[in-house]
């Protein structure tokens, strides 16, 4: 019996598509059967993330709604013969799924694969319920932002009250070399308000940019900042201990010279 | 001179980060009571007003606040008593 994980976040932006697309990758590298189901019904971008926009024949709202059965609408990754894509339905609203028929979806995945990566759509309404209606575990996504923080601390709220307990953080696009300069609120900063535990932290990357850019996702780059953050968080989702990744910057010359006229 | 360069490199009175984090603990107490500055007003007056009943309190001085601990609030009021009412008189208001 597998898992059911959904990735959301309530602001939007801030990294839920790119974090589904890197842990399932990460999942299935590791041997997993793995599906990716995006419920951003009319705004689909998983597809692209992972570049397997050419291979979409039927989607989401097919399945629910009974026009085919789950197997003839899951692409096959390019890369992982274990790695499946649900697409989202790009001509249809949220309102196109019902958060019963989600949970239905969810049980027939979950007899079928290890896990089900869950990308949710922005905000707090239909989308959100139809995201977390079938899901065991949650995770949600902030940036080191005041806006991101308060909404993930909403979506939280929200996850608790739909008895979806303990769900994990992961804080994507930290800039170390603000957080030095104290620009930038810090792990310990965020993790004080939002009370929950951490399951990763996702430095801001350019490689994300260019993996995005090849429909490649950066977990597989073994060159990628990004990429090892998410391995790391990979492994965390698989049950194992591993500790954060260090994020520290060089000191620069800026610091140095402050240091010396005594502004430090 | 010195202000200018110190500018320059970026030092300034309070860290933004550290702004944000205070900016952060006050917005979400209130999100998490679910509950507005407005309607907080009004329940600091109506309960100003039942309170009065019975005593009489230093408006000015009182405080009145929505505190945060982990993930749970509590409404801490701090009301300084002037005068307590004589008993006959609250059971005069009754009858
Ligand atoms: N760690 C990172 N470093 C650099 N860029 C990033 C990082 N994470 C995400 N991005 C970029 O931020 C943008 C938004 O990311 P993404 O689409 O994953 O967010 P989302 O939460 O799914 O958005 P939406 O709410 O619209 O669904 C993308 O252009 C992505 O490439
Ligand atoms: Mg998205």
């Amino acid at each position: 019996m597998g898992e059911v994980i959904v990735v959301t976040s309530g602001k939007g932006g801030v990294g839920k598509t790119t974090t589904s697309a890197n842990i399932g990758t990460g999942l299935a590298s590791n041997g997993h059967k793995v599906v990716l189901v995006d419920t951003d019904i009319g705004l689909r971008n998983l597809d692209v993330v992972l570049g397997l926009e050419n291979r979409i024949v039927y989607d989401l709202v097919d399945v629910t709604s009974g026009n085919c059965r789950l197997k003839q609408a899951l692409i096959k990754d390019k890369r992982f013969p274990n790695l499946f894509l649900l697409p989202a339905a790009q001509t249809k609203d949220k309102t196109a799924v019902n958060p019963e028929q989600m949970k239905t979806l969810a049980d027939e995945l979950k007899a079928e694969f290890d896990y089900a990566i869950i990308d949710c759509p922005a905000g707090i309404e239909q989308g959100f319920r139809n995201a977390i209606a079938g899901a065991d575990r949650a995770v949600v996504v902030c940036t080191p932002e005041v806006s991101a923080v308060r909404d993930a601390d909403r979506i939280i709220g929200l996850l608790e009250a739909a008895e979806l307990r303990n769900p994990k953080l992961i804080i994507n696009r930290l800039r170390p070399d603000m957080v030095k300069r104290g620009d930038m609120m810090d792990i310990s900063d965020i993790l004080d308000i939002l009370a929950i535990e951490l399951i990763g932290v996702v430095p801001e990357d350019e490689s994300i940019v260019v993996s995005t850019n090849r429909g490649e996702p950066a977990v597989m780059d073994m060159g990628s900042k990004a990429g090892e953050a998410y391995r790391r968080i990979t492994k965390r989702i698989e049950g194992e201990d591993i500790p954060l990744m260090n994020l520290d910057v060089p000191v620069g010359i800026m610091d140095r010279l402050k240091r010396l006229i005594g502004l430090r | 001179m010195l202000e200018f360069i110190s500018r320059m490199l970026g030092r300034e009175s309070a860290s933004s980060k550290t702004v944000a984090k205070e900016r952060l603990r006050l917005v979400l107490v209130h999100d998490r009571a679910s509950i507005s500055p407005a309607m907080l007003n009004k329940l600091r007056e109506d309960l100003v007003k039942v309170i009065s009943n019975y005593m009489e309190i230093d408006e000015a001085a009182l405080e009145f606040n929505l505190c945060q601990d982990d993930r749970e609030v509590a409404l801490v009021a701090n009301i300084p008593v002037v005068k307590m009412k004589r008993d006959y008189a609250t059971k005069g208001l009754a009858e």
